[in-house]
């Protein structure tokens, strides 16, 4: 096993020129992902995700900046790079005339194997990612969510040692976005499969990313695991009820005393504040009233979400930015077309 | 949700132009051979010139029926070629919309072979089509060269490369625009045709439309055509005619390369 990054990118930027005016799709993006890892661009549309994937992918020139994939350079050796990687895009691989296996076979021909070898592997890829019953129809009569495992399945024809995947579960029903992530977490667990992906859920990033990118206005803003940048960014939000107005005034002091992070009122009768460690804050907390003399009625200890995180480095909550801007064309080209 | 299959070992991949457009060329045609009725109608539109257009010629000529077949047949051949590939953007836009021209420039495939191999595909059922047309118009009195059918299609097939990749680059530029592309298309495919004396003999019209028709390519394919189907192998149309496809496939597949590389 290597320990050679299998992304590594220096200054990777991307400016568009639209009606006159230069858009900065993406900004100076440098970073590393090791063999293996797990890792998930978050932002809300528009913010350069998709611009950024479409760079590494060999599928636009960046601007300036460079990056090597799987160790090839993507400017100077494009077809060496996708050789080696896998692409599921934001909309539909295969082509709605063709039937689901058909494409199958002929992506393995795309990618060097031989008939037999070719077949026997969309034989595999049926299987394996329950492709059965639908295999010998046309693309277009699929639902969405065969659709999309079809995509995967496209994407795995070669094996790739590193998969990227463009909003893999966007207009997917719970159950199919489900059993779509169960195939991408088998993927990795049996052959140790890089997966870098985008998503602007933030579920699924907090849920099935080992590493978060977020992502606003084409920078990455923080770079870390979701349960470090929610301890580092966010906190937990506590909040204490009390019987009394009174009760609550002296309570907010008690606690106070706790912690340096600002305690608020909110209601006449409730304590509020935001810190981190609130698991081990909030018995703290409870026995301290206890001590004074103060006894909290209701007490919620709600632990933080990435929107929080996103909320802490943006000022705004990522459904609010998820507003695509028409005069953006980045926001066009994250395609909200799906 | 069974068991992960064996993966097989990831081999780099060199793009390989004839391999590659092999593999586009038969997966193109894979929809035709799983569904091949939509062959028979590739036949109509042929079909309608030599039955409702032909028999105006030969009243207008006042040559003999098998006289004016021999000069009209070959247009016809030129015509489906025209139409068929210059409308290989078309299916490519639609492609490009629901996400599979993507996958496909993801892939380690020659950026030729997606030109070539996609041009085609248009031109694959000419094959066929040629057949046909030449049986029906035999019992008129049509005279069919093989040994320069053979030639002739081959002709063709570099001349589709050209058309098609340049419809394919139409196609590029103007995106999820298909009023566009079809309006470019339009504006730019009957010109050409008219302009190539397939249909009708430019040889009474004005003096500018012969001057424009001489440096049509369209023209010296449909001449070189006339000749090949007719036996005259040797006739200095002939290399003319070849001259204007090869130019016609380079500039296109430059153009074709170029929009690719710079597309999105």
């Amino acid at each position: 096993m290597t320990t050679h990054p299998i992304i590594e990118t220096h200054g990777l930027t991307k400016h568009f020129s639209v009606k006159k005016k230069t858009v900065e799709a993406v900004t100076d993006l440098t970073f590393q992902v090791a063999p293996g890892e797990l890792v998930a661009f978050l932002g809300p549309n528009g913010a350069g995700k998709t611009t950024s994937l479409r760079m590494l992918t060999t599928l636009i020139p960046p601007t300036s900046g460079t990056a090597k994939v799987v160790g090839h350079d993507i400017a100077g050796e494009p077809a060496a790079v996708r050789a080696r990687i896998g692409y599921v895009g934001q909309l539909t691989s295969g082509s709605y005339a063709q039937r689901a296996r058909d494409e199958l076979v002929y992506q393995g021909l795309f990618y060097g194997l031989g008939r037999a070898a070719a077949t026997r592997r969309a034989d595999e890829l049926v299987e394996s990612l329950d492709l059965a019953g639908f295999a010998a129809r046309p693309v277009q009569q699929l639902s969405g969510g065969q659709k999309r495992r079809l995509d995967v399945a496209l994407g795995l024809v070669h094996a790739p040692t590193l998969l990227f995947l463009d909003e893999p579960s966007t207009g997917l029903d719970p159950q199919s976005r489900a059993n779509l992530w169960q195939h991408i977490l088998d993927l990795r667990a049996s052959h140790g499969t890089t997966v870098f992906l985008t998503t602007h859920y933030l579920e699924e990033a907090d849920r099935y990313a080992e590493r978060v990118m977020v992502m606003d206005r084409g920078r990455v803003i923080a770079d870390d695991t979701a349960t470090r940048l929610k301890a580092d960014l966010a906190g937990d939000q506590l909040t204490f009820g009390f019987a009394t107005p009174a009760e609550a005034d002296q309570a907010a002091g008690v606690v106070g005393r706790l912690t340096p992070e600002p305690v608020r009122r909110e209601g006449e009768r409730e304590v509020v504040l935001t810190a981190p460690g609130g698991d081990t804050l909030l018995p703290a907390a409870l026995r301290a009233l206890d001590a004074a003399g103060l006894q909290a009625v209701r007490a919620t200890g709600v632990p933080p979400t990435l929107d929080d995180v996103f909320l802490a480095l943006t000022g705004r909550s990522l459904r609010e930015a998820d507003q695509p801007d028409a005069d953006e064309p980045a926001a066009e080209l994250e395609g909200a077309t799906r | 949700m069974s068991a992960t299959p064996t993966m097989p070992p990831a081999t780099a991949v060199r793009p390989s132009l004839p391999r590659n457009t092999w593999h586009v060329l038969t997966r193109e045609l894979r929809p035709v051979v799983r569904d091949p009725f939509t062959l028979i109608f590739s036949l109509f539109q042929p079909l309608v010139f030599l039955g409702l257009f032909g028999p105006l010629l030969v009243g207008q000529s006042g040559a003999p029926a098998g006289e004016t077949l021999q000069w009209f047949v070959p247009g016809v051949l030129v015509m489906i070629v025209l139409f068929g590939t210059g409308a290989t953007g078309a299916n490519l836009q639609y492609e490009i919309m629901t996400g599979s021209h993507e996958r496909t420039l993801v892939a380690p495939l020659a950026r030729s072979s997606l030109l070539v191999g996609r041009a085609l595909k248009e031109v694959a059922p000419i094959v066929v089509q040629s057949l046909v047309i030449a049986l029906i118009a035999w019992p008129f009195g049509f005279q069919l060269n093989l040994p320069g059918l053979a030639i002739g299609l081959v002709l063709l097939a570099v001349f589709g490369v050209g058309l098609g990749s340049l419809s394919y680059a139409l196609a590029l530029a103007t995106k999820d625009r298909e009023w566009l592309f079809w309006g470019v298309q339009q504006a730019l495919i009957f010109p050409l045709m008219i302009l190539s004396g397939m249909l009708l003999p430019l040889d009474a019209g004005p003096a500018w439309m012969r001057a424009v028709a001489s440096v049509n390519p369209v023209n010296w394919v449909v001449q070189a055509e006339r000749a090949l189907l007719a036996g005259d192998l040797a006739n200095p149309v002939v290399a003319w005619g070849w001259l204007s496809a090869l130019g016609l496939a380079a500039v296109g597949l430059w153009v074709g390369i170029r929009s690719i590389r710079r597309s999105n």
